[in-house]
C-alpha cells in the first residue's frame, strides 16, 4: 500500500502544471512557514557545535580547523537531518492531520465522486513541494549554522579563531561533492516526510481520536525513517 | 443583497483570484459571451439503475443481503429504514466507493463494476451529497461548487463563474461565492453540497441522509430545494433517509431496508398501507410516538 501510493504520487508528477496553485501554496506553507524556526535552530546548533568542538580542539592547539569541522558537520549531517526532523514535526504532522480529517469527514470520498484522484489532488503537490522546499531549507540552515559557528569561534576567548581563518578552512574542506551529498539527503528526507504524512493521512479512521493518533504516528514514523535513511545514505556516499 | 453581490464581484476580480483561476474574459470582450462548454458537459438525462443480488460483508457483519432493486430514469427514489441497516453502504456501492462481494449494479444496462475492472470510461455523470456535506474547508463556496468544472476543464473560466452563480441561485445561495465553508450553517452547507453536485450536470444524484443534524425548519427548506430541482432538472435522484416525512414528500417510489434486506418497494401510498410488521413499526415510531408506550 505504501509503495503503491509512492508509485501513484510519482506517476502524477506529470500533472504538476495543472496543480501549480496548490504546489505554490504547499511550498509557502512548508518553506516560508518553516524558515524562521529553521534559522533559529540552525544558528544555535552551529554555535553549540563550535563551542563544544572548539574548546576541545583548543586543548591540543588545533582549533584552526574548527571552520572545516562545523562546515562539514552542517553540510553532510546536521543541516539535512535537523531540518528534516523539524519539517517532519511541523509539516508532516499537519499533512497527516489535514488529509486524515478529510478522510474521516468523507471529503476524500467526495473527491472520488467528483472524479478527482485524491493522490493527484492531495499527495502529489505535497510531495513535490517537500522535494523542493526541504533542500532549500537545508541550504539556508547550513548558511545560518555556519555563521553561528563562525561567530562563536571568533568571540569565544577559549577558541579565538578569526573569521578569516574559520572561513578559509571551511571553504577548503567543503567541495561540490559534500554539498551534493547533503542535498541528496535533503531530497530523500523531504520525500519521506511528505510520503509518510500523506500515507498516514489516507489510512486515518475513527474520528477525532483517529486524527490525533495519525498525527503522532506520522511524526514518529517519519523520524524513524529519516534516521534509517540517513544511515544508509551515509554508507552509500562515504 | 445588492451589496453582497457587488462585494462578491469585487473579490472575484481580485488579483489573487485571477492568478488562481485565470482571467475571466478578454480585453475586448470582458463578458466573453461566446464561451461555451465542451460536449462532455451535456444536459442531464437521468439513468436507469438495476441492482441484482448484491451482497456485502465487513468481516463477520453481513451488511447487504441479496439486494434486488430497480430505479427508473428520472425517478426520485428513497431508501428508508432504521440506522445501521446498510442504506449508506448501498448508496456507496452505486457510486463505486465500495465494491460488492457478489452481485451486480447496472446503470443504463452497463455493469458498472465490470466496466471499472476493464477501466472503460462511463458515459453518465453521477454525484453524491454526503451526510457530512463533505465540503472542502480550504476552499470558498464558489471554489467548492466550481471544483469539478475547473479540474475537468470542460468549460472556459468565464463560463465556470456563470455556472457557479447559476447553481448557487438554484439552491437559494446567490451571491455567497466568496464565503468560506466555516462561515456557513448546517443547512447552507448541505445546499452548497447540492450546488457542487449540480455543477457536474449529473444524470444521477445521490443524497445520503440529507436532513441529518438539521432542524425541522431547515429540513423543510432543503426539501423545497430538492423539489424545485426535480421540476427544473431532469435527473435520477436517490435519497437515503430515516426522515419519513422528507422521503414521503419527495419520492416517486420508496424501498424499505431492514437488517440488510429490501423488505418492501412501492409508492409512498403503498408503503403507508403496507402490512409488513417492520414497516408498520418503523412508520409508527417515526411518525406517531414510541412503540409500546
Amino acid at each position: 500500500m505504501i509503495a503503491k501510493l509512492l508509485g501513484q504520487t510519482i506517476f502524477f508528477f506529470k500533472e504538476a502544471p495543472r496543480n501549480l496553485p496548490s504546489i505554490f501554496k504547499q511550498l509557502s506553507d512548508i518553506g516560508i512557514g518553516t524558515l524562521p524556526i529553521a534559522a533559529l535552530m540552525a544558528f544555535f546548533v552551529g554555535m553549540v557545535l563550535a563551542l563544544q568542538t572548539g574548546t576541545q580542539l583548543a586543548l591540543y592547539g588545533t582549533q584552526e580547523v574548527i571552520g572545516a569541522i562545523v562546515g562539514l558537520s552542517m553540510v553532510k549531517e546536521l543541516g539535512p537531518v535537523m531540518t528534516a526532523l523539524l519539517v517532519a514535526g511541523r509539516v508532516g504532522s499537519s499533512m497527516a492531520a489535514e488529509i486524515g480529517a478529510m478522510k474521516v469527514y468523507e471529503e476524500i470520498d467526495a473527491l472520488k465522486t467528483l472524479e478527482i484522484d485524491p493522490v493527484r489532488y492531495l499527495a502529489m503537490p505535497r510531495m513535490l513541494a517537500c522535494l523542493l522546499a526541504v533542500p532549500a531549507l537545508v541550504i539556508f540552515s547550513i548558511i545560518i549554522g555556519v555563521l553561528g559557528g563562525g561567530l562563536i569561534s571568533s568571540v569565544t576567548p577559549a577558541i579565538n579563531v578569526p573569521l578569516s581563518v574559520y572561513f578559509e578552512n571551511l571553504v577548503r574542506a567543503i567541495g561540490y561533492e559534500e554539498i551534493f551529498k547533503g542535498l541528496l539527503k535533503a531530497v530523500v528526507f523531504g520525500g519521506i516526510v511528505a510520503h509518510v504524512g500523506c500515507y498516514v493521512g489516507f489510512k486515518t479512521s475513527g474520528g477525532a481520536r483517529g486524527i490525533g493518533q495519525a498525527t503522532t504516528r506520522a511524526v514518529v514514523l517519519a523520524f524513524i525513517l529519516i534516521m534509517v535513511a540517513d544511515y544508509f545514505l551515509t554508507r552509500l556516499t562515504l | 443583497m445588492a451589496t453582497e453581490k457587488e462585494n462578491g464581484r469585487k473579490k472575484e476580480n481580485s488579483v489573487m483570484d485571477k492568478v488562481l483561476h485565470g482571467f475571466p474574459g478578454s480585453f475586448f470582450d470582458p463578458e466573453d459571451q461566446g464561451a461555451e462548454c465542451s460536449a462532455d458537459y451535456s444536459e442531464p438525462h437521468g439513468v436507469d439503475i438495476r441492482i441484482v443480488g448484491l451482497n456485502k460483508s465487513f468481516g463477520e457483519n453481513h451488511v447487504l443481503k441479496d439486494i434486488n432493486l430497480e430505479i427508473k430514469a428520472g425517478e426520485t427514489f428513497s431508501i428508508i429504514g432504521p440506522s445501521g441497516t446498510g442504506k449508506s453502504v448501498l448508496l456507496k456501492h452505486i457510486v463505486k466507493l465500495e465494491a460488492p462481494d457478489s452481485g451486480r449494479i447496472y446503470i443504463d444496462e452497463h455493469d458498472i463494476f465490470a466496466e471499472m475492472k476493464r477501466g472503460t470510461s462511463r458515459d453518465y455523470r453521477y454525484s453524491m451529497v454526503f451526510q457530512t456535506s463533505a465540503l472542502f474547508n480550504s476552499l470558498s463556496v464558489g471554489e467548492n461548487v466550481g471544483l469539478w468544472l475547473r479540474e475537468k476543464r470542460v468549460c472556459p473560466e468565464v463560463r465556470i463563474r456563470r455556472i457557479i452563480r447559476d447553481k448557487l441561485r438554484l439552491v437559494g445561495l446567490q451571491g455567497k461565492e466568496d464565503l468560506m465553508t466555516s462561515e456557513l450553517s448546517g443547512g447552507m452547507k448541505k445546499r452548497v453540497a447540492i450546488a457542487r453536485s449540480l455543477a457536474m450536470n449529473p444524470d444521477l444524484i445521490l443524497y445520503d441522509e440529507p436532513t441529518a443534524e438539521l432542524d425541522p425548519v431547515t429540513s423543510d427548506e432543503l426539501a423545497r430545494v430538492i423539489m424545485d430541482l426535480k421540476k427544473e432538472v431532469s435527473l435520477t435522484s436517490i435519497i437515503v433517509s430515516h426522515d419519513l416525512n422528507f422521503a414521503f414528500h419527495l419520492s416517486d417510489r420508496l424501498a424499505m431496508i431492514h437488517d440488510g434486506r429490501i423488505i418492501e418497494t412501492g409508492t409512498p401510498e403503498q408503503i403507508r398501507a403496507s402490512d409488513n410488521p417492520h414497516i408498520k413499526k418503523f412508520l409508527y415510531t417515526t411518525t406517531k410516538g414510541i412503540s409500546g408506550v
